[in-house]
């Protein structure tokens, strides 16, 4: 898939994501359109998971610790045939298993994550796991910035930096918001980069939100022999919608149904946009 | 008459309180918002610490603060503060009495869909086998309150839980609010239904459905599960043929088995049933969806209580 495909996958995603919160009359929009992009280069470029090899331990592993944006994971599943749309279009209704936050009952999701600081300790059991056995494959996870509080977070890196974990990629969405507001006043956590490589990891920080550059960095890991890869992916809440950016009120909010045809709208331009470059 | 939810009053309350005593502390783990204290943060930010995404540390520090006079309500969703911090709760709090108020927003099933993660249907069963904490769960308006205010100068750990959603008013006024004391809200003598929490509005409207087929029922709101109130339990299964309990929470370690375990301990024998959550995979759903898929709707209770006193 060409970069240009990528980048028209990305605005597919986000209409998708929006047509499911809207249907579902419930989602953490904000947060799902901020790494989406993310997700779009891990499963279309870099995981190789699909239905087929999806039962096999033998293969490229993705937890989704940020559990609530899981309207993105659905969305990317769902692309790659793990279950139909129709399936999808259950979300929130009565007795559905697709629910607010990501369950193994759903095929294609690795973990049940929605308590934060979770996923990856997790993660790292796996990639200890799959050395142990001798295989080649990664273990990917994604953190959300406000989730980098919990203190479990800053003992699973130290576990990591112990077991000297180049097959663990961790994916932080830097958007620099979580429900109260910004991460710098509710609790700040900067200078981040220093943080991670004080803790012996390997850090890479780009823009979370350019299918381009995530595309470089997820596919030349290990960054360092023996070391931990991190990825500060900065991003931008509500990322393609304009009245959503960086607004802390679109963490865990549902479009009117104009709202949701003027988002609508603004994807198709870009869509046109990307189309005619 | 249906008034606001238990979660508003509870921070009008706090808000109110706070203003004239600068000793109380709030503390918050990205949870103002879920808490309904954006407003208190606004008025009185001195008297709100922000932790982040944190409630380890929430308890932890609460116990601090508590440590050196301040008077401490730390708020975050219960299933968080109850789950994940745990052993700050067990240690920090109840073992070295701090009479800390922890409150649980978002109890129960409220979250519904968002699923098993967020549901707080273990928080009574886990703080009952701690020593050292009370446990309350307000039933409607004036009963938050009234825990609200009676908090603010109580000695020893305190744990409130409550939902979000509007509550019908079950106090007439004339009755009397404290920490360990049960409130009968109706009087009969063929049923017992003790309940908890926002379930006591359920089966309120099951007392007013059975009423009308010659079922008279006491009704107690048992708001303080811990210490228990055995007397008012006792009292109120005294004449009656047969006792229902219901909770928002694991049938597990409960109201229900605490009154189960009273009742056979004391060798009263009554056909008995607790209404609350199975042992299994939890169905997906509002909240109102969850619990009348649990049969604590009036329409169930009804139904049950029929069968019951047959
Ligand atoms: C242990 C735990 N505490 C609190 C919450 C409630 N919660 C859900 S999302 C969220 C904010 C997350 O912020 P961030 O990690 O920055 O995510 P993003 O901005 O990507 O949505 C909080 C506090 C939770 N899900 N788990
Ligand atoms: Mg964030």
């Amino acid at each position: 898939m060409s970069i240009k495909d990528l980048e028209l996958k990305s605005i597919e995603y986000r209409k998708k994501i929006l047509e499911i919160i809207f249907n579902g009359g419930a989602g953490h929009t904000a947060g799902s359109l901020s790494c989406i992009d993310i997700l779009n280069v891990l499963y279309n470029k870099i995981l190789n998971i699909n239905p087929n090899n999806f039962s096999s331990y033998d293969r490229n592993h993705y937890i989704q610790s940020k559990g609530h944006s899981v309207e993105a994971l659905y969305t990317v599943l769902c692309d790659k045939n793990f279950f139909s749309k129709d399936d999808l279009l259950t979300l929130n209704k009565f007795n559905s298993h697709f629910i607010g936050h990501p369950t193994k009952k759903i095929p294609g999701i690795e973990h049940n994550t929605g308590a934060l600081g979770h996923g990856l300790s997790v993660a790292v059991g796996m990639a200890i796991g799959l050395k142990l056995n001798n295989k080649n494959f990664k273990i990917f996870t994604l953190l959300g910035d406000g989730e980098l509080s919990e203190g479990s977070i800053w003992e699973a890196l130290l576990s990591a930096n112990k077991y000297n974990l180049d097959n663990l990629v961790v994916i932080v969405d830097r958007n620099k918001l979580q429900i109260t507001g910004r991460t710098e006043e509710v609790n700040p956590i900067e200078p981040l980069k220093d943080k991670f490589n004080s803790f012996g990891l390997s850090t890479r920080e780009i823009d979370g939100n350019s299918v381009h550059e995530l595309n470089d960095v997820l596919s030349f890991t290990p960054f360092e022999k023996n070391k931990v890869n991190v990825i500060i992916a900065n991003t931008i809440k509500g990322k393609g919608i304009s009245f959503m950016e960086n607004q802390v009120v679109w963490h865990h909010k549902v479009p009117t149904e104009e709202q949701y045809n003027l988002a609508l709208n603004e994807l198709e331009k870009l869509k046109i946009n990307i189309e005619n470059d | 008459m249906i008034e606001k939810a238990n979660l508003e009053v509870f921070a009008d309350t706090l808000l109110e309180l706070a203003r004239k005593d600068k000793d109380i502390i709030v503390v918050t783990s990205d949870s103002r918002g879920s808490g309904k204290l954006t407003n208190f943060g606004h008025e009185l930010p001195d008297q709100i610490i922000e932790v982040g995404i944190a409630e380890q540390n929430l308890v932890g520090i609460c116990a601090g603060l508590s440590a050196v006079g301040k008077k401490v309500f730390g708020v975050s969703p219960s299933s968080f503060l109850t789950a994940r911090s745990l052993e700050q709760i067990k240690n920090d709090i109840a073992y070295s009495d701090h009479p800390v108020t922890l409150v649980g927003i978002s109890a129960g099933v409220s979250y519904g869909q968002l699923g098993a993660t967020h549901h707080s249907i273990h928080d009574i069963a886990v703080l009952r086998a701690i020593n050292n904490i009370n446990i309350v769960v307000p039933a409607d308006n004036f009963e938050t309150k009234e825990v609200i205010k009676a908090a603010i100068n109580f000695k020893h750990p305190l744990f409130i839980r409550f939902g979000k959603k509007p509550m019908i008013k079950l106090h007439d006024g004339d009755h009397n609010f404290t920490i360990g004391s049960g409130i009968k809200l109706k009087s009969g003598k063929d049923l017992a239904i003790i309940a908890t929490g926002e379930t006591v509005q359920r089966a309120f409207k099951a007392c007013e459905l059975l009423k009308k087929i010659d079922i008279n029922c006491t009704l107690i709101s048992m708001h303080t599960i811990k210490p228990f109130d055995e007397e008012i339990f006792l009292n109120s299964i005294s004449k009656v043929k047969a006792v229902i309990t219901v909770e928002e929470h694991s049938v597990s370690g409960g109201l229900g088995e605490k009154c189960a375990s009273v009742m056979m301990q004391k060798n009263i024998h009554l056909p008995f049933k607790i209404l609350g959550f199975p042992d299994e995979y939890m169905v997906n759903g509002s909240q109102k969806d969850v619990l009348d898929h649990y049969n604590m709707s009036a329409e169930k209770i009804l139904e049950l209580a029929k069968n019951l006193i047959k």
